[in-house]
């Protein structure tokens, strides 16, 4: 279990204040400037130690996103954005940090735009979070008042923080969606090649990162980079906020160290599975887009990047969805798929038209009314969808369909023959003619 | 340059390709919707995914360069696959994609024949259906009278999106909507506000964007296919003609980088249907004040007695759709019989018939592209010639333009400074007085074009002197550089030709016709001029061309001619460019060859014109005046080392009268695009947007 005092976010529940003065107190803007007078070089080499891993979903090494960064600003202005869309189903842990925590977030945002030499930083904040976003700009008020960001400000590195508020689509937490919907167009996500350290805002360098990896830099910069690394296995290092949500008794958000068992996040924080973990069914480990886990794997696999990925899913966000023995693992996941056909910004071809059929195919499954074959039918049209998009969009709404199948493919099956069995025939469907 | 694979085969191509370019290069052939060279890349269709060796997934060949490739550990060049099982299975996997919510409508498509979503899906899809869910339907979209929309047919490639917003300047079209159900639509359900707008058609790789006028006319198997050049317009774009026995169903662009790229206004596109309506089919002569029908015998008969009389008092004028070689007949008469009035300068234009640099668009249009300063004299290029103002654009996309505009603002989509309406604006920067003088001067390529607008007026001599005179004094003729910046922009398809073959002589147009009505003149013959004012009475008129309109209305004799699909002719764009136009169908009932008929009255005068065939008579023309045998040729910068446009033109005061374009509604410029109902349509929606625009404004 971490200790009290390994963790990042004292106030992540909202216990006490979030104003500047509680944040100063507990360890919020103390040494900044030294920090920032050890310079980029030590910084970024700091954070690269850290082993800190993007905490948005992909696990991309943050140091080493830093470092792509144009050493020289030259015609171009550097940009840091700081993706606070926070919209994949069963994750809420940014938003607890923005609204117990936001001089963490403040605090990170300077010293990632010292470092990427970036004047100006843009928080784009779900459209959902309202509260949030007010409590964020009074922060950032109180920050300006007292000069710790701003014009002249004690840090010695003149830089400002805007709020950007979303309209609430999914798709805009696609860091190039992002951007273009910052720049006041349509969120649709951008081709890479160029990738946005290259041309991003406004055509400009940019770095686009989690709210979480950038809350985490300050403290790992304070309390070194081999405290942070200390925690979870090599390559999976530090500490992280989980969010579990579903059939627990107590669900929570809990910052705990990396590569911690699953069941352990789950039994000691939570108050176990809902009727024992013996009623466990399955769980998503990270967030609506990862393919999920049936109960014989939860029993030990640990939580972090690689063990996941070992087991054919994957961290994302952290959010673990727990489902027990009551939940329809088949209609949880027709529903999920609903969920991306709705949100796909239909700009390529495989995820505008792959999600629709998909849901379709998944929701007749979901009262058995289908075949046998179309099961492997619809394991070819998520394979058709995967990594054929633009974006990570078109292999979010795969992955769980994937794992579905992979995993209670026997339920599905079972639930056909018994949507048979009850209509009394074995229904044959014809094929439709080609001029249909 | 960068070495790469293409399924084994090396190939060396510039490291700024794409996978897609470099793919083509080695001969490895990619399918593609959404992708479009003269367009941005959207990369949204999928359909051109390959292989790249080291990628973890499939790429889209499209968007990813040459330059973001990886080469292999040892220095490898990248290698890319286009035939392996993973590309056939992420093509097959895509159309399939296409297909579920497309249409089986095939058989009622215009597309249909011409379809890259057939073709592909044949070539590249899987045999067989497995979607068994509804199809999506999307609403109609109504998009004005000549783009027919079957919306459901989408595929969303965003091609007519990016042609609006980028070659157009009209950015009206968009799409609306998220994942499946996104749709492209016009937002507010109206004809796109571009001249160029009906080329989303040709753009539209499906059926969704088709021909309004040409619904269920055809099939593209069933239609003959000339290559032409277009004569809407002085811009020469080239044209292919779709006919089918003697009924023209349809103008196409053909590609002509130097020109029109692959685009044609919808002037050039849609006015074809006055190709039937309105037309002169057999000769008529006018008795008792009415004109009546009658023998070819007869016609010429007359039109030979009203010519043989003293031929001081006798005037010719060519007419805007008057082609080359008919004039050169023309010209070949009036000289056998002793006529010495000639003018094709029918606007009143003060341009003088010489030397050539003075009256063409010596930048060239492609030149357009290379300049980096232009001022706009008296012409609105957005209506009078659409594809140079696409030029303007172009170039003013692609880097720092400055733009000046003297005359009457207009949207003409790209920005530029106003420097005045009148002409005292014009010699304001002559003589150094305006900031946009020394962007002239310091320009490396700059450009003057000047309007008809700014030449057919009392004053155009004096006009043309000072836009000559600001040619000089901003050195915008650079001869030792290889630049002419000096341009005349024409909106006559006939104008060039007639003033190469010099017919331009004595009594002008105006003063011609003032003849005619002071009794100085008894008869006037017209190759087809129905854009002025012609004389009220006492002359008589021959007309010779093909509908009945302003000419025909007036006149005493009408010899019925061919229209310009129904003849092999020679046209000279503003740019004096030779072209050849071809005949796509036969002229209407007994109509004939407008330089046949000069043939036939010459033998009936008795100065029988030295020619029986077109090949002769082109011969000739090229004898007399070599410029016509450089055919596809623009002369560009040559001979301006000798052209001083200082000397242009005349000395005198300008008057303060507005600079306007002669063009007043786009649409309906000549007789055939005034005949035709598809160009009716079109000038009622643009005056009704114009007059919402109005009221908004006010």
């Amino acid at each position: 279990m971490l200790a009290d005092k390994d963790r990042i976010f004292l106030n992540l529940y909202g216990a006490q204040d979030w104003r500047l003065e509680a944040a100063k107190r507990r360890g919020a803007w103390n040494a900044t400037r030294d920090m920032i007078d050890c310079g980029r070089d030590w910084i970024i080499q700091q954070v690269k130690d850290s082993g800190l891993r993007g905490r948005g979903g992909a696990g991309f090494p943050t140091g080493l996103k830093w470092s792509f960064m144009p050493k020289e600003v030259k015609d171009r202005p550097h940009y840091l954005v700081v993706n606070a869309d926070e919209s994949e189903p069963g994750t809420c842990k940014d938003r607890d940090m923005m609204r117990h925590d936001p001089h963490l977030l403040i605090e990170g945002c300077l010293i990632a735009s010292f470092c990427m030499q970036a004047k100006a930083a843009y928080i784009y904040i779900r459209g959902e979070y309202v509260w949030e976003r007010e409590i964020l700009e009074a922060a950032i008020k109180e920050a300006y008042e007292a000069k710790l960001i701003g014009k002249d400000n004690v840090h010695g590195w003149d830089f400002d923080l805007y709020v950007h508020h979303g309209a609430g689509a999914y798709i805009c937490g696609e860091e190039t969606a992002l951007l273009e919907s910052l720049e006041g167009k349509k969120g649709q996500p951008r081709l890479k090649p160029p990738f946005p350290a290259n041309a991003g805002l406004y055509g400009c360098p940019t770095t686009v990162n989690n709210v979480e990896s950038i809350a985490v830099v300050p403290t790992i910069l304070r309390r070194g980079a081999k405290w942070f690394a200390s925690f979870g296995r090599a390559n999976n290092t530090g500490v992280k906020v989980f969010c579990v949500s579903g059939h627990v008794n107590r669900p929570c958000n809990i910052e705990e160290a990396m590569s911690i068992p699953l069941k352990q996040l789950i039994e000691e924080y939570c108050g176990g599975v809902r009727g024992g973990w013996g009623n466990l069914k399955a769980v998503i480990p990270g967030g609506s887009s990862v393919p999920l886990l049936p109960a014989e794997i939860c029993e030990d696999v640990l939580m972090d990047f690689d063990a996941l990925r070992d087991v054919k899913s994957g961290l994302g966000t952290a959010a673990v969805i727990v489902m027990d023995q009551s939940a329809d693992v088949v209609k949880a996941i027709a529903r999920i798929s609903y969920f991306y056909k709705h949100e796909s910004c239909g700009q390529c071809t495989p995820c505008r038209e792959g999600t629709g059929w998909m849901w379709r195919v998944l929701e007749r499954m979901a009262h058995g009314e289908a075949e046998h074959r179309e099961i492997d039918l619809l394991l070819d049209v998520a394979s058709q969808v995967e990594g054929h998009t633009i974006c990570a969009l078109g292999d979010a709404a795969a992955w769980p369909v994937q794992g579905l199948i992979r995993h209670f493919r026997h339920e599905i099956e079972a639930r056909i023959d018994r949507y048979r069995a009850a209509k009394g025939v074995h229904v044959v469907k014809t094929r439709p003619m080609a001029a249909e | 340059m960068a070495k790469i694979l293409v399924d084994g085969v090396e190939v060396d191509v510039p490291a700024e390709y794409t996978l897609l370019q470099a793919c083509e290069a080695a001969g490895a052939e990619i399918p593609r919707f959404c992708y479009h060279e003269r367009l941005s890349i959207a990369g949204n269709c999928r359909m051109c995914l390959v292989e790249l060796k080291g990628a973890p997934k499939p790429v889209a060949s499209c968007a990813w360069g040459v330059r973001d490739c990886r080469s292999g550990p040892n220095g490898e060049p990248p290698e890319v696959f286009t035939k392996t099982p993973l590309v056939k299975k992420a093509r097959e996997g895509v159309m399939e994609f296409l297909l579920i919510n497309h249409p089986l409508d095939c058989p009622i498509c215009d597309q249909g024949g011409e379809c890259d979503l057939q073709d592909q899906s044949m070539a590249y899809g899987r045999s067989g259906a497995r979607f068994e869910e509804n199809k999506r339907a999307v609403e109609e979209k109504d998009m004005g009278p000549l783009v027919k929309t079957v919306m459901t047919r989408c595929i969303q490639c965003t091609r007519c999106v990016r042609f609006a917003a980028e070659v157009a300047g009209a950015p009206e079209i968009g799409a609306t909507g998220r994942g499946e159900d996104m749709e492209i639509t016009t937002y507010l359900e109206q004809a796109l506000s571009s001249e160029l707008s009906a080329n989303v058609i040709d753009l539209c790789p499906v059926g969704a964007l088709t021909s309004k006028p040409y619904a269920f006319n055809a099939r593209p198997w069933e239609l003959k296919k000339t290559e032409s050049v277009d004569v809407m317009d002085a811009v020469g774009a080239n044209i292919r003609i779709d006919a089918r026995g003697s009924e023209v169903l349809r103008v196409l662009p053909r590609l002509n980088e130097e020109i029109n790229e692959e685009w044609i206004s919808d002037k050039t596109r849609f006015a074809e249907d006055g190709l039937k309506r309105q037309r002169l089919d057999r000769p008529f002569v006018r008795r008792a004040g009415k004109l009546t029908a009658t023998t070819w015998d007869e016609a010429l008969t007359a039109a030979a007695k009203a010519l043989s009389g003293d031929p001081a008092r006798i005037g010719a004028l060519a007419g805007d759709l008057a082609c080359a070689e008919s004039m050169k007949a023309a010209l070949d008469l009036m000289a056998a019989l002793g006529v010495a009035n000639l003018d094709c300068r029918v606007d009143g234009a003060k341009l003088p018939p010489g030397p050539r640099p003075a009256y063409l668009f010596n930048t060239t249009i492609m030149g357009v592209e290379d300049a980096d300063a232009v001022l706009l004299v008296g012409t609105n290029p957005r209506i009078e010639a659409p594809l140079i103002n696409a030029r303007i654009r172009k170039a003013w996309l692609r880097k720092p333009l400055a733009v000046g505009v003297i005359g009457e603002p207009a949207d003409l989509t790209y920005r530029y400074e106003h420097l005045g309406a009148s002409p005292a604006a014009l010699a304001d920067l002559a003589a150094g007085r305006s900031a946009f003088f020394d962007i002239l001067k310091n320009a490396r390529r700059p450009m003057i074009v000047l309007g008809q607008g700014a030449l057919a007026r009392d004053d155009g001599a004096q006009v043309l002197r000072l836009a000559g005179r600001l040619a000089a004094a901003a050195g915008v003729v650079k001869p030792d550089e290889g630049w002419n910046g000096f341009n005349v922009l024409h909106t006559a398809a006939a104008r060039v030709a007639g003033l190469d073959l010099g017919f331009a002589v004595g009594l002008t147009a105006a003063q011609q016709i003032m003849a005619a009505n002071t009794g100085h003149l008894d008869t006037l013959l017209l190759l087809g001029v129905d854009e002025m004012e012609l004389p009220r009475a006492g002359a008589t008129v021959i007309y010779i061309g093909s509908h009945g309109d302003r000419g025909a209305h007036r006149a005493d004799i009408i010899l019925p001619g061919a229209a310009y699909t129904e003849k092999h002719a020679t046209w000279v764009n503003t740019e004096g460019r030779v072209q050849y136009g071809r005949r796509a169908a036969f002229p209407k009932g007994e109509a004939r060859d407008d330089w046949a008929i000069l043939r036939a009255l010459s033998d009936r005068l008795g100065k029988t014109l030295p020619y029986n065939d077109l090949q002769s008579l082109r011969a000739k023309m090229m004898a007399d005046h070599p410029s016509f045998a450089g055919i596809d040729y623009a002369p560009g910068a040559q001979g301006s080392e000798r052209f001083d446009p200082a000397s242009l033109g005349e000395d005198g005061p300008v008057t303060a009268a507005p600079l306007r374009s002669p063009i007043e509604d786009f649409y309906l410029t000549n007789p055939i695009a005034r005949a035709s109902a598809t160009m009716a349509a079109c000038s009622e929606a643009a005056s009704a947007r114009r007059a919402v625009h109005r009221v908004a404004a006010e």
